[in-house]
């Protein structure tokens, strides 16, 4: 995994709550047995007002002019800011793989579902839960006239307006750690190999009819 | 040692190692495995040649996008996409020594229908798979939790995956319900209660009276629907319901091994006098038959309700959820939920798709016809065992003969990734567990209920409390 890199970048405002993983990416992704490549489909079904199909070229396809990501303003949008409950539903990797393609790196949302949250800390994507009174107000200056820009500083747990506004949020250390060195979770685990085979040993006498496998 | 609630006791019981940051090495007991979410973690393997921790650990079956009729499966998945999927699955498992249900093996059927009905889901076990309905599994006083592809990769190649404590939540649902009353209109009414992200970062126990009088197939109804309440898993104590239900069955212990087992397994309940971070209390005699009318599962009331009015609504992000959802779900504010016709009805899932969901729906179908306006009524039983019973016990006549279509099993008109799917601006009356936009096919509406619920709906040609039929 990339490690996590200090950056200012364009809000895009998604205003709609309990944004769940299929419409992040439809199950008609879901066939793919390839990790990249889904960035064009990302939000496929707002995005789009023709039906999308996996391998599809995406260059034609009429747009919604009326979603946020079609808005040449947040085009090239890094950070997405959402409502309550995000990622809610499928536990569909998938849907970090298509926001990652995209471009999205953070998140900030009131609040996130318990799955895709983890899967953005093992995707490089940074979620961030904020107090939903400052999310309203990030939300009134997205949509203003010249996108909002956030300076993200993940060591400093800051968030930095254009007006130099500066919002502390909280990371667990585990993850953040893991996110700046571009860590991957198995190798680590791997470290404790011994730990896991006395568990494992001790286990096996303790309760064996769970060794009973398929 | 204070008073331990049964969350405490099955994390205890699996924690490796604990970090200095707080985060704990969990050791994992099984894994399910399904074709749409693994075949990048056997990638991974590959990649970094490694190899699985312990590979009876695993059992793999493909469900999410098999064919249901007879002639595609034999002829072989008309989707090339699909198809590459599900043989992506047999190679993997091949490669890799995984124990597979392929489609042809009678036992093929959705990965939460056969977990337990192989006994593969052992009371206090920990059990994963790459979907969030795992929380099914919990019905057996089993920690389950649905992980990302990431995870699955973690799991094949450590056994383990890096977990936090949650919260608890006790949910009791006290006294007994009505008659016509089920299973998954407790599990509705106490999504409608604390909402879709009312269990965000918990792990919710169920007890009282009326989870304790469900038979397994109910608690697993009732488990499997707990993600959609945002918890990370749902919990059931272990009680001689759930012994019975192990006993003989493929992957269950035997003999003497059983009997010790079992003195185990009786000891993972909540002890008396631990607390839980809430308590939620619910009368299950309040609880009237469901039916969702928006595209979330807290949309929802009580048979007898109207569809709510966005204008009475005084926060407004909740006034404009409720204007989209009628938006899209074709709906009028303030419109009895008896007067919603669907178009389409869809009995199966992982939630509704138990020999006793067939039996029941069966039971109010026998004699009665589906109504013209019903365009398609499906019966998709959860497995190939569960089909062999119901055919068994001649319910797929009964189903047949009231105008309802006898399917092969899978995950269906669920999520639509095979040919079972609504067109768009068609609505459904669905036993799964999910009404989000585009579920069910892109523009489709689905409406959730229980299965008799839905065989209700299909002779009415519109919903109607199955206990007036
Ligand atoms: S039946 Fe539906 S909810 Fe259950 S595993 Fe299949 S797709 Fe998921």
């Amino acid at each position: 995994m990339e490690p996590f890199k200090n950056f200012t970048g364009v809000v895009a405002p998604l205003d709609r709550a309990n944004v769940d993983t299929d419409a992040i990416i439809p199950k008609q992704f879901l066939k793919s047995i390839k990790r990249t490549g889904f960035g064009p489909y990302l939000f496929d079904e707002l995005r789009y007002l023709d039906h999308g199909e996996p391998e599809m070229d995406c260059t034609d396809r009429p747009l919604n002019p009326t979603f946020v990501l079609n808005d040449p303003r947040y085009g090239k949008a890094e950070i997405l800011l959402a409502r309550e409950n995000f990622g809610c539903g499928s536990s569909r990797e998938h849907a970090p793989w298509a926001l990652a393609d995209f471009g999205f790196r953070v998140i900030l949302a009131p609040s996130f579902a318990d799955i895709f949250f983890n899967n953005c800390f093992k995707n490089g994507i940074l979620p961030i839960v904020l107090d939903a009174k400052i999310v309203d107000a990030l939300f009134e200056q997205a949509t203003g006239g010249s996108p909002l820009r956030i300076a993200v500083d993940l060591p400093a747990q800051t968030l930095t307006l254009d007006d130099g506004t500066c919002i502390p949020f909280t990371v667990e250390a585990g993850s953040k750690h893991c996110l700046i060195e571009g860590l991957d979770d198995i190798g680590l685990t791997l470290k404790h190999v011994d730990a896991i085979r006395a568990y494992e040993e001790r286990r096996r006498s303790e309760a064996p009819w769970v060794f009973i496998g398929a | 040692m204070g008073a331990k609630t049964l969350y405490d006791k099955l994390w205890d019981e699996h924690v490796v190692r604990v970090d200095d940051n707080g985060t704990a090495l969990l050791y994992i007991d099984r894994q399910l495995v399904h074709e749409v979410t693994s075949p990048q973690a056997f990638e991974g393997l590959r990649l970094a040649g490694r190899q699985p921790w312990r590979t009876s650990a695993n059992l793999a079956v493909p469900d999410h996008n098999v064919p249901t009729t007879d002639r595609e499966r034999s002829a072989g998945i008309t989707d090339p996409v699909a198809r590459i999927q599900v043989a992506a699955l047999g190679t993997n498992c091949a490669t890799f020594g995984i124990t597979e249900f392929g489609m042809g093996d009678h036992r093929q059927g959705i990965v939460h229908v056969i977990g337990p009905e192989q006994g593969f889901t052992l009371p206090g076990s920990t059990v994963v798979c790459g979907d969030s309905h795992t929380s099914t599994h919990g019905a057996f006083g089993a920690l389950a939790f649905g992980i990302g592809t990431s995870e699955v990769e973690h799991v094949l190649a450590t056994q383990c995956l890096i977990q936090r404590p949650s919260r608890t939540m006790l949910i009791r649902v006290n006294g007994a319900l009505g008659p016509g009353v089920t299973a998954k209109d407790i599990v509705l009414a106490i999504i409608g209660e604390i909402g879709t992200a009312g269990g965000t970062g918990y792990v919710i126990e169920f007890g009282g009276d009326a989870i304790r009088a469900l038979s397994m197939e109910g608690r697993m109804t009732v488990c499997n629907m707990t993600i959609e309440a945002g918890a990370r898993a749902g919990l059931i104590a272990v009680d001689e319901k759930t012994i019975e239900y192990m006993r003989g069955r493929p992957y269950a212990p035997t003999g003497e091994l059983f009997e010790r087992a079992a003195a185990h397994w009786r000891s993972l309940v909540s002890d008396e006098g631990a607390t839980f971070d809430r308590v939620v209390d619910l009368d299950a005699a309040n609880i009237q038959p469901q039916v969702t009318w928006g595209t979330s599962p807290e949309m929802v009331l009580p048979i007898d309700g109207r569809v709510p009015d966005p204008d009475a609504e005084s926060d407004p992000v909740k006034a404009g959820g409720i204007r989209r959802a009628l938006d899209y779900m074709g709906l009028t504010a303030g419109m009895p939920i008896t007067d919603i016709r669907p178009d389409k009805v869809f009995i199966g899932s992982c939630t509704n798709s138990r020999i006793e969901d067939l039996r029941a729906a069966a039971e109010v179908a026998r004699g009665r016809k589906v109504s013209d306006h019903i365009k398609l009524a499906l019966v998709v039983p959860g497995s190939g065992l569960v089909k062999e019973q119901a055919e068994a016990e001649g319910l797929d006549k009964i189903f047949t003969a009231a105008g309802f279509e006898w399917r092969e099993p899978g995950c269906s008109m669920c999520l639509a990734m095979n040919a079972d799917r609504l067109e768009p601006g068609e609505r459904c009356a669905s036993t799964s567990n999910r009404n989000f936009e585009g579920r069910q096919g892109q523009g489709g509406r689905t409406h959730l209920v229980s299965p008799i619920m839905a065989v209700a709906a299909a002779v009415a040609g519109h919903f109607v409390d199955v206990r007036a039929l």
